[in-house]
């Protein structure tokens, strides 16, 4: 871990409410990376051993559906975390995703992160309410969309 | 009744007869119509304020102003974006330029749009929603220097949904923070995906002095409202545009109320702190 990368994971909303010691924790699994537009950075169904918090750019998180390619499902913009597959089992990857312009980013060693949140609860506690917002805001998101609101009668079909 | 009862016949229940003098397709349901006046004009519109449209012989809706009068054809003229979803307002939306039909207004409250003025500006708009907010962006482009950052935040259903695409580009390009989302993209989209309060915490603007326009189906309004005030928006300069079944427009018939308020009159823009407690309500 270097001062830098403390410093730059520190500044990100998403990681405010953690204490100096569980920050430092977490910057030991972590590392800066760079992806160029249109880069792949997971694979559906792929090992779940890292999660990223995107700095700068966006990304894309898609599904392949036969005969129709890769669908994009959702977009991740700068303060997103991607991935939390690696949080439970089967870590595995439920979505692929790419970058969808030049993407910086801090990635982190999942499987790291699970150690030592099985090593030290109260990490692991931290992290779990960390990562509980993300999903609920994701699973919000979908219901949302889930509701088709701009539809017409028409469209949204027999209620 | 003599000739002489029937001229007495006035106020504000009574249509008044507009031509329609264009007609935009915006998208596959929904067209942008403008009015020009056959008889005295009705007073200005506001933005936020609507009218009642009369397609004669089958009924009224409520529309909202959709766009500024330009200056150089007078004050008279209406501007309403329409989306086709029922009787009337498949006649409207099928009604060629030539055709008379009746307005009644203005009606409600507006967007207060002066009262910004000194503050960053945030739009956000879902659907058929970014008709009653595009005045709101007219009118703070009309006197940029008045206003901070200006924000917009489209949500559609598709691609092809997007109102006024030209329009997008034209003030992206003049510097207003444009971000556009779908929930379901179409081949060959590149924009973002996804809902539209999911764009509020990268949008630039400082929320303690941010006044904040949100327009579209209820359920996305709250959920915008609450991305709106993490960020730090208070909710009383947070406005919302409520819609019930608006019939009179004038606070008699008790149709659109809601709770205390009759919308017809007490709104379409509400403020947040006032509309928030309300649109929980089941049955209210």
């Amino acid at each position: 871990m270097t001062d830098d990368l403390h410093s730059r994971v520190a500044r990100l909303p998403f990681f405010a409410e953690l204490s100096q010691a569980h920050l430092g924790q977490l910057c030991a699994a972590g590392q800066p990376i760079s992806y160029r537009a249109g880069e792949r950075i997971f694979t559906e169904g792929d090992a779940a051993e890292r999660f990223w918090l995107i700095e700068t750019g966006s990304a894309t998180l898609d599904l392949r559906v036969p005969g129709r390619g890769d669908q994009v499902i959702e977009t991740l913009v700068e303060g997103s975390v991607l991935g939390w597959s690696w949080l439970h089992p089967p870590y595995r990857w439920q979505f692929g995703a790419v970058a969808r312009e030049a993407l910086g980013t801090v990635v982190f060693d999942g499987v790291s992160v699970r150690e030592r949140c099985d090593a030290d609860p109260a990490f692991g506690y931290a992290m779990l309410r960390l990562f509980t917002p993300v999903i609920t805001e994701r699973l919000h998101a979908t219901r949302l969309r889930l509701l088709d609101l701009y539809a017409t009668p028409d469209q949204a079909g027999p209620s | 009744m003599s000739a002489a009862t029937a001229t007495a016949v006035t106020g504000p229940a009574l249509p008044h007869p507009y031509r329609v003098a264009s007609r935009r397709v915006d998208t596959a349901d929904t067209v942008t119509v403008e009015l020009i006046p056959q008889a005295a004009p009705l007073p200005a519109f506001a933005p936020g304020q609507f009218a009642m449209l009369t397609a004669f012989g089958i009924g009224e809706v409520p529309i909202s102003l959709s766009g500024l009068p330009d200056p150089c054809d007078g004050p008279a003229r209406l501007t309403h974006t329409l989306r086709a979803v029922g009787a009337v307002t498949r006649a409207l939306h099928a009604a060629a330029p030539g055709t008379v039909i009746g307005v009644r207004g203005p009606f409600g409250t507006s967007w207060d749009v002066p009262s910004a003025a000194g503050h960053d500006v945030v739009i956000v708009a879902g659907g058929i929603g970014l008709a009653p907010v595009r005045p709101v962006l007219q009118a703070v482009l009309a006197e940029r220097s008045r206003y901070g950052e200006i924000v917009l935040l489209v949500g559609a259903r598709t691609p092809a949904d997007l109102l006024y695409p030209d329009e997008l580009r034209r003030w992206t390009a003049g510097g207003v923070q444009v971000g556009v989302t779908v929930d379901q993209p179409a081949d060959g989209w590149t924009g973002h995906v996804g809902v539209v309060p999911a764009l509020i915490p990268a949008a630039r603007f400082d929320p303690a002095r941010s006044v904040a326009f949100v327009c579209g189906p209820e359920v996305m309004m709250r959920f915008t409202a609450r991305a709106l005030l993490d960020r730090g928006v208070p909710a009383d300069r947070l406005r919302v545009s409520l819609e019930r079944n608006m019939r009179c427009g004038l606070g008699w018939c008790g149709h659109c109320q809601l709770g205390p308020l009759l919308l017809c009159r007490d709104g379409p823009v509400v403020d947040y702190a006032h509309a928030e407690p309300l649109m929980t309500v089941r049955e209210l």
